[in-house]
């Protein structure tokens, strides 16, 4: 019988999604667009991609960007402005293949007063350069939505531009790596041609030209590691960069010693070639994430302006602006942007963004309505009692804790290259001590060696190696990390703490199930008809399990707010909703979300709508309680702790009720206990917890949707990984240190020439890159066969 | 042998020539954006008909 109602075959020519068999489009906005396109010859749109819209069921609000004709939003907005041109760069997150480039790339063809437009789409950018008295902001910000690529403005445009991309770590590796080519190129006929058979003058050019092509590489490419190291030493901390500056310093100075003095061709092939690779190894490990920001704040959920209400007349006001005291009118599916009272309108408010919970909730007139809900029901209108800035929502941000930066504990690898360096320092001194008394014409040549040969460098690749590809790993898997550092921390945490709402529940994860007489086909296709015009949630998941909607017309549709709703679909009256609204008699199952149907006046029987759990969730907590301590931290009422302690064991603590400051203080309290918490939530109440936690993981549905800040974002389907990602932490630990355990070998054989003084420059040049390749390769072969065991 | 000398001139020109036009396409932007460039080629520019 559901089957029946899914067996719709036909498509929207626009989106692709289900529609009437008579009809060519699935909703009127569809339609619109399409027409829209084909009046101006873009239907080319259509070709380069099967059904490339994106569905148009929500209509936009007809004076949606207004705010953009205020003179000040739009000078903070554009990049650049005279008399012909200007630039602007809008954020669509819709763009998502060649068919929307291509629009959007002849959107001159739409707006005549636009020049050019480029779409980067990594970024999702759109930079559009117009004629400012051709054509406005606005109206372009309305084109773009009429063809369904609404731009994405917030809060966060106006305060800061996007920063350029730091291309510098890639300039100083081509200048590297070009020095390093040449430099190798150069000593080959010195290594080859054995002693006295190059001519004199010939010997001396080249290793003057290789002296001449090493400075670039000492002077600017090796920058990356001299900026750290000093930033190290002025706080008082030996970092891994001090002991690798030393070395280069002293292969370089040792270098030019010999090829002024005429007595070598110096070691610069070597000190160019380990700077290439290092720098290679940081480029990999440095790798973002584009289109994903981890650093989100409430500005960039909010919008740029609001409609205040003034004697009557509306206008936009930019946010910073609104004052305790306005009027706000807060149009249907609006965010709140600021704590006020409601004094018009009906309230139904989805607070998902904030504490994670899917169900909304109702307010009265004259409650207090928090900033960061999204209205669901029509227009209404809030008188602010406090300014966005100090709004419950944002104060969350803005609290002490928050400010302070947690820089964490330093990496295991700078404590590790503390002792080799010690080490190495030691079997200098000491062999500085020995030909002091045997021979001391061999103290400089034996100590520069064994400084040049015994470099952490191998401890430093071995670890930007294996951690830039363990990123690249997760990333396979959908677990997004800010950067190195998250591993490690990942791999020492002792106590993993859930936001139950929305993390271990999936937000569309409810499960239906019906319960009553079985529904004929019609009367399946009504249901599915009703649902779909309404935005309530319980309508929406009885919607999702009855399947999309065959369009009937509807006639004299109403909903009452809170009750259910009721229309006739081919001349049956169908209602749908609680128990007293459809007149069924029982309240079945007290507590559970049900939606009853009533066809024709006769009670046909119920949905009943139960919290699910994500894929695999109880197995994987199963797993984790045997490892971890494990504790939950839900902000709803404690209805699921039953189900919840059967899953999680007896020794974890579930609190329920709690509020966004209590889950910080929880994650305080369990560190001062000396416990490396990761968090893992989602709602914006979470944030202050993610962020407060050894490492906060936020979870995402999708990861083109906004998360709060964190250490890493794991998309929800793959939540029952969290063990195994974990364990790929660790082993990446293990991994750095066998691959730094067998890059000993190689240093103890150039230790063996090094004491002795003989290292020629020949057994630096191959030591110095077969290490290298074969740390690379090794690192590489470990954590990839590490991630096709663990995360299969 | 001074020949030697003039050929290594050269390569090294061709070389830095090469370092130049690989700063250039990373300060151009070329490595931005690795999607648009590739399909924005394969539209034809006549797609104004009816």
């Amino acid at each position: 019988m559901i089957k029946q109602a899914q067996e719709v075959s036909h498509q929207c020519a626009h989106c692709g999604e289900p529609c009437p068999p008579d009809e060519q489009f699935c909703c009127q906005g569809c339609q619109t667009v399409y027409e829209l396109l084909n009046e101006n010859g873009l239907c080319r749109y259509y070709e380069i991609n099967n059904k490339p819209g994106v569905a148009q069921r929500q209509p936009v609000r007809q004076d949606k960007f207004a705010f953009l004709d205020d003179e000040r939003t739009e000078r903070q907005l554009l990049q650049f402005r005279d008399e012909k041109q200007a630039h602007v760069t809008f954020h669509i997150p819709h763009i998502h293949c060649s068919s929307c480039l291509w629009l959007l790339e002849n959107l001159h063809r739409l707006d005549a007063g636009v020049q050019q437009t480029e779409v980067n789409f990594a970024e999702k950018d759109v930079r559009i350069i117009y004629g400012p008295n051709k054509t406005s902001l606005r109206k372009i910000a309305e084109t773009l939505t009429s063809i369904g690529y609404e731009p994405y403005i917030s809060l966060q445009d106006l305060k800061s531009r996007k920063p350029a991309p730091n291309r510098k770590l890639i300039y100083q590796l081509g200048v590297a790596g070009f020095c390093f080519a040449n430099i190798m190129l150069l000593s080959f006929p010195e290594y080859f041609s054995g002693e006295g058979h190059m001519e004199g003058q010939m010997t001396v050019v080249f290793r003057y030209l290789n002296l001449l092509l090493s400075l670039p590489v000492f002077l600017y490419s090796a920058q990356a590691f001299y900026m750290p190291a000093w930033k190290g030493l002025k706080h008082g901390f030996l970092n891994i960069d001090l002991p690798i500056v030393l070395a280069i310093v002293t292969t370089f100075v040792r270098s030019v010693v010999d090829v002024l003095s005429g007595s070598g061709g110096g070691y610069f092939d070597s000190m160019t070639g380990i700077v290439m690779f290092m720098l290679i190894g940081r480029l990999l490990q440095d790798k973002t994430y584009r289109g994903l920001s981890f650093d989100r704040d409430y500005t960039a959920y909010f919008p740029i302006a609001v409609t205040v209400v003034k004697d009557g007349n509306e206008a936009p006001t930019q946010l910073p602006d609104v004052k305790t005291g306005d009027t706000l009118l807060i149009h249907h599916q609006e965010l709140i942007p600021a704590d006020g009272l409601l004094v018009k309108g009906s309230a139904l408010i989805d607070y998902s963004f904030v504490t994670g919970e899917s169900v909304p909730v109702r307010k009265q007139m004259g409650e207090i309505i928090y900033a960061g809900g999204r209205q669901l029901e029509g227009n209404m209108e809030i008188l602010t009692i406090r300014e966005v800035a100090q709004s419950y929502l944002t104060s969350l941000w803005n609290r002490e804790e928050l400010r302070r930066d947690n820089p964490g504990k330093p990496s295991f690898i700078h404590l590790l290259g503390q002792y080799f360096t010690w080490v190495v320092l030691f079997i200098a001194a000491a062999t500085a001590v020995y030909w002091g008394i045997y021979d001391s014409a061999k103290i400089w040549p034996s100590v520069t060696a064994i400084l040049i040969i015994a470099c952490p460098c191998a401890l430093l690749l071995a670890a930007s190696f294996t951690n830039g590809h363990m990123l690249r790993i997760l990333s396979r898997h959908k677990l997004y990390l800010r950067n190195a550092q998250a591993i490690e921390r990942l791999a020492g945490v002792t106590h993993i703490v859930f936001d139950k709402t929305g993390t271990l529940t999936g937000k569309s994860s409810t499960t239906v199930s019906w319960h009553g007489r079985e529904l004929t086909h019609a009367e399946v296709s009504a249901v599915a008809a009703l649902t779909a015009h309404s935005q309530h949630p319980a309508s929406r998941q009885v919607r999702e399990f009855v399947g999309k909607p065959v369009v009937h017309t509807i006639d004299r549709f109403s909903e009452q707010t809170g009750q259910g709703l009721q229309g006739w679909v081919h001349q049956m009256h169908v209602q749908l909703g609680s128990a007293a609204y459809t007149g069924a008699r029982e309240a079945v199952q007290p507590g559970a979300s049900v939606v009853h149907v009533n066809i024709n006046g006769d009670h046909a029987g119920y949905y009943l709508l139960e919290h699910a759990y994500r894929k695999g969730i109880p197995e994987m907590l199963g797993e984790l309680q045997q490892h971890f301590g494990l504790t939950l931290l839900s902000g709803d009422q404690p209805g699921e702790a039953g189900n919840l302690r059967r899953m999680m064991g007896d020794k974890a603590t579930l609190l329920f009720q709690q509020q966004a400051h209590d889950k910080l203080d929880r994650i305080v309290q369990l560190q001062e206990k000396g416990e490396k918490v990761l968090m893992i939530g989602d709602g914006l109440n979470d944030a202050g917890a993610l962020r407060q936690s050894d490492a906060g993981i936020s979870l995402t549905e999708d990861s083109n949707n906004f998360t709060p800040a964190s250490d890493g974002i794991l998309e929800a389907s793959q939540l029952h990984r969290l063990p195994a990602f974990i364990r790929m932490s660790r082993i990446n630990k293990r991994i750095i240190l066998i691959a730094f355990l067998y890059s000993i070998v190689y240093n103890l054989t150039g230790l063996f020439f090094a004491v002795q003084g003989i290292l020629s420059p020949l057994t630096a040049a191959i030591l110095m890159p077969s290490s290298s390749i074969s740390i690379i390769l090794l690192t590489w072969g470990m954590s990839e066969y590490a991630g096709r065991k663990q995360l299969r | 042998m001074s020949v030697i000398i003039i050929l290594l001139c050269v390569s090294l020109a061709v070389a830095i020539f090469f370092l130049v036009a690989f700063i250039w396409s990373v300060k151009d932007g070329q490595y931005d954006d690795d999607y648009s460039p590739a399909h924005r080629m394969l539209f034809d520019d006549k797609t104004s008909k009816e």
